[in-house]
């Protein structure tokens, strides 16, 4: 079970490193569809067997939100946007690999550095969890588009999602339904934001919005 | 029973605030509503405030409040009752002259806006001065700042309106802030923010104590109008509708003073050098407040800066008392604390009455320019005759009542002198020289302001066209100016009324004051007297010339007619030009800006004189100090560029920072 566990720990990851990399945003939703049905086998697999029902609906809910609903939205979102690629981002995608990469040893060293959560959590899960928030603020810093920026913001959220699932393993339903909405209205106003943006301004690169800092 | 009464009072106004800006649409709805409520809560609340102040006792209200350390917790004593009177008696009436006052509005302006914000200002104020709680106390003193803020911008199209508004908003938050400091540092030494607790604390050590002190100063004394904390107080007055002035210069500085009294109930014995402190800011303010009104050329901005100079005289008094506490001088105390007190009510009288006779000139003649005044006594007699009483009150002339508070503050200066060691001779004897200046000049200033205003033949069309007001606006103005005379009258009695305040603000036993008040009620008896005599007299003269002259033709003409083929109002003194002695005298303090055009040849073609005299502590302390601190703050600009990228890279990087400094 541990390895199956450290499997999907590390195929997170690897998505991550995948989202720093790729410049096309439809491949960028689909990669972070797949780290939301990851999330679902990861919250799987810290319970170490014992699945109750509300585990199992919450699984469902997260695969089905994470997995299916958001990349629905987002991609329909780009769709209407117009654009595919993001372009000229203020780090490369090379460097922004090669950052992602040095990200994994920081997250790790910080995981040494905290209090033990407990013999039972995975060694990998609280670095791979580290790992997806300075995944996703880097995204946020480093890239133009408002679309990319929802994509960092869903990986920092996937990000404390397991940190909540290592550290809160029973009576999670409630913090990871609030969560869960949390993301979902976030995601639904973005997506409306980037349409308004986009129809506005004939672009959705916010940092031309700087005009709007006054 | 006597707080509850208070309490709903209070609460009856701001509900009628509130239904009336619901009734913007219908003006005569929300001015009904709300001067009525205004009235009504103000004569439900005076009748308790009265009972309180002749020895009943107003007890502890708690109402549920659920504010971390904050506790809806009211009380009345002496002191409060005191402040309430005034502040209930002045709201009334300026509520009753509101109606008429802002009906010129009414085309162009919503009224439930101002309506609001002037029973909310009535309403805070009720409770800044019941409060017994410190949290409670400065939301209801933030309350009070932010509706006389909008007051002040009602008429905010205006440039200069707007600009007053600004430095008044600024200012009055730069003073919360150090009450915020004071009453957390009260708090801590007690654990409680109930204002009990602060009394009770263990006498603070000395230098902790002088810190409060000087907080409180200057916390306090930015809404009271200390000099140098003045500077928005000769902006905002004139700014505001007059009615409103009325209550903000009346009653609303006060609070400031309130405010102080009540602190240093919490201090314990105070050293020497507060009584010092006070009496020099008592003696800067007096002084240079009437100069700068002397100075002045818009009668409402006139009127704000003997505001200034009134509550100098107020601190001269206090400042006398806190001398005499350190001293232990009983008649010192009673007199330099009665002496203020009394003051704080007259001021309210004669003060609220003056500013609501300048905004009747303003609503008649439609100016403030008192250069385009003249010959409004004919025009306008109730209101020039009242307006001459609030002067010749304001100038401390007997027997009208602000000689009475002037006289035992003077009492109080003398009795120090004449007791006090030499150390403090010196400031002593200058209370009674500064307060002799003061009233001196004064009197020079009313005599300008009431003589080109309301004497002379108009100098502009608008004051030639000008119309008494109607009676909605009189009744006040002639109240105002009947408590003037009253109070002056009954001089000795208003003392005696004032003996458990002053026991409550010094400690001392209520015998031992109503015992040292005995010698200056006489005083003051004597004097009422002969000067009850001499009005008597000069009337029986005016009778007598009536009689004299029945039988006789009496001709009226222009005023400066002798000699003159041809006189035309432009030959009159001007305002510069009857002060211009004085102001030149004290050119030194005032630095007036004046243009010359000089007249040349034997056929000069033209020839102009303009001053203009600027508040000197606004030119030359505030405007450098925050035109640099300006240029400070607008080189952190390159921090704010509007990216959103770098903004959240702030976040990430102070995040991951908190959590490498928490790591280890």
């Amino acid at each position: 079970m541990q390895a199956w566990t450290d499997l999907v720990l590390i195929l997170v990851i690897l998505t991550n490193l995948a989202l720093a990399g790729l410049s096309s945003f439809g491949t960028c939703v689909r990669v972070l569809a797949f780290q939301g049905v990851l999330l679902g086998l990861v919250t799987v697999g810290v319970q170490q067997g014992d699945l109750s029902l509300h585990t199992l609906v919450l699984v469902a809910g997260i695969v089905a939100i994470k997995g299916l609903v958001f990349p629905r939205l987002l991609l329909r979102a780009v769709r209407e946007a117009g654009v595919r690629h993001e372009v000229e981002p203020f780090i490369g995608f090379a460097t922004s690999l090669l950052i992602g990469t040095l990200a994994l040893p920081l997250a790790m060293w910080l995981t040494s550095h905290l209090p033990r959560v407990g013999p039972a959590v995975p060694p990998l899960l609280i670095p791979t969890a580290f790992h997806a928030i300075l995944i996703g603020l880097l995204l946020i810093v480093s890239r133009r588009k408002a679309v990319t920026q929802v994509l960092g913001y869903l990986a920092l959220e996937n990000g404390i999602f397991i940190f909540g699932v290592g550290l809160v393993r029973q009576a999670t339903l409630l913090v990871e339904m609030g969560i869960l909405l949390d993301v979902f209205v976030a995601v639904f106003v973005m997506g409306i934001a980037i349409f308004h943006i986009s129809r506005e301004f004939d672009h959705i690169d916010t940092d031309r919005l700087s005009l709007l800092k006054e | 029973m006597n707080t509850l009464l208070v309490v709903v009072g209070a609460g009856l106004i701001a509900s009628g605030g509130l239904l009336a800006l619901l009734a913007s649409r219908w003006p005569r709805w929300a001015t009904g509503i709300a001067s009525g409520t205004t009235v009504l809560g103000c004569g439900l609340g005076l009748v308790p405030a009265l009972r309180v102040l002749l020895g009943a006792t107003g007890e502890e209200v708690r109402l549920r409040w659920s504010v971390p350390n904050g506790d809806f917790l009211v009380a009345m004593d002496a002191l409060s009752a005191f402040f309430l009177v005034a502040i209930f008696s002045l709201c009334a009436l300026a509520a009753i002259y509101g109606v008429e006052y802002l009906q010129t509005y009414r085309k162009h302006k919503s009224l439930g806006p101002p309506w609001f914000f002037f029973n909310m200002l009535v309403a805070s104020m009720v409770l800044v001065v019941i409060a017994r709680n410190a949290v409670l106390f400065l939301v209801a003193w933030e309350i009070m700042s932010l509706a006389s803020f909008f007051l002040v911008t009602f008429e905010h199209e205006d440039e200069g309106v707007g600009r007053a508004g600004w430095t008044y908003l600024v200012a009055t938050h730069l003073g919360t802030a150090f009450l915020l400091a004071l009453f957390v540092l009260l708090g801590e030494g007690s654990g409680s923010m109930d204002f009990v607790g602060f009394g009770l604390a263990e006498h603070p050590v000395p230098r902790h104590a002088s810190l409060l002190f000087v907080l409180a100063v200057v916390g306090f004394g930015t809404k009271a109008g200390f000099v140098p904390f003045h500077v928005w107080l000769p902006e905002a007055h004139p700014a505001a509708p007059s009615h409103v002035s009325a209550v903000m210069s009346g009653v609303m500085i006060k609070t400031g003073i309130y405010g102080l009294l009540r602190t240093l109930t919490f201090l314990g014995t105070p050293p020497a050098w507060w009584g010092w402190l006070l009496i020099a800011i008592g003696l800067v303010s007096g002084i240079l407040g009437v100069l700068f009104a002397l100075a002045q050329h818009d009668l409402k901005r006139l009127l704000a800066y003997h505001s200034v100079e009134n509550i100098g005289i107020i601190a001269l008094g206090v400042g006398v008392g806190l001398l005499g506490l350190s001293l232990q001088s009983a008649p010192m105390i009673v007199l330099g604390f009665g002496g203020g007190l009394l003051h704080v009510l007259n001021h309210a009288c004669f003060k609220g009455l003056l500013f609501l006779g300048a905004g009747a000139v303003l609503h008649g003649a439609g100016t403030r320019e008192i250069d385009h005044l003249g010959g409004l006594l004919r025009r306008m007699p109730w209101t020039g005759w009242t307006f001459l009483v609030g002067a010749a009150a304001i100038s401390g002339l007997p027997p009208l009542n602000g000689f009475v508070s002037e006289l035992l503050v003077y009492l109080g200066g003398l009795e120090g002198v004449r007791s006090a060691s030499t150390s403090h001779m010196p400031i002593l004897v200058s209370v009674v020289a500064g307060l002799a200046l003061i009233g001196g000049l004064a009197m020079a200033c009313f005599a300008k302001a009431f003589g080109i205003v309301f004497l002379g033949e108009p100098r502009s069309s608008k004051a030639a066209n000008s119309h008494e007001c109607g009676w909605c606006m009189r009744l006040p103005m002639v109240i105002l100016a009947m408590a003037c005379a009253a109070i002056g009258v009954l001089g000795p009695l208003m003392v005696r009324l004032l003996v458990p305040v002053i026991a409550l603000v010094t400690g001392m036993p209520d015998e031992g004051v109503r015992a040292t008040t005995a010698s200056p009620c006489t005083i003051l008896g004597a004097v009422v007297g002969a000067s009850v005599a001499l009005l008597l007299l000069t009337v029986g003269l005016v009778i007598l010339r009536k009689w004299l002259l029945s039988g006789q033709t009496v001709s009226r003409t222009v005023t400066w007619d002798c000699g003159y083929a041809q006189p035309t109002p432009r030959m009159q003194y001007t305002a510069s030009s009857f002060a211009q002695p004085l102001t030149r005298f004290f050119q030194a303090f005032l630095r007036p800006r004046i243009s010359l055009v000089r007249p040349v040849d034997t056929f000069p073609a033209s020839a102009s004189l303009a001053t203009h005299t600027d508040d000197v502590f606004r030119e030359k302390v505030y405007s450098p100090v925050f035109r640099g601190v300006a240029r400070v703050v607008s080189g952190l600009r390159w921090f704010q560029h509007g990216r959103v990228q770098i903004y959240v890279l702030y976040i990430a990087l102070t995040l991951l920072a908190l959590l490498l400094w928490k790591l280890d």
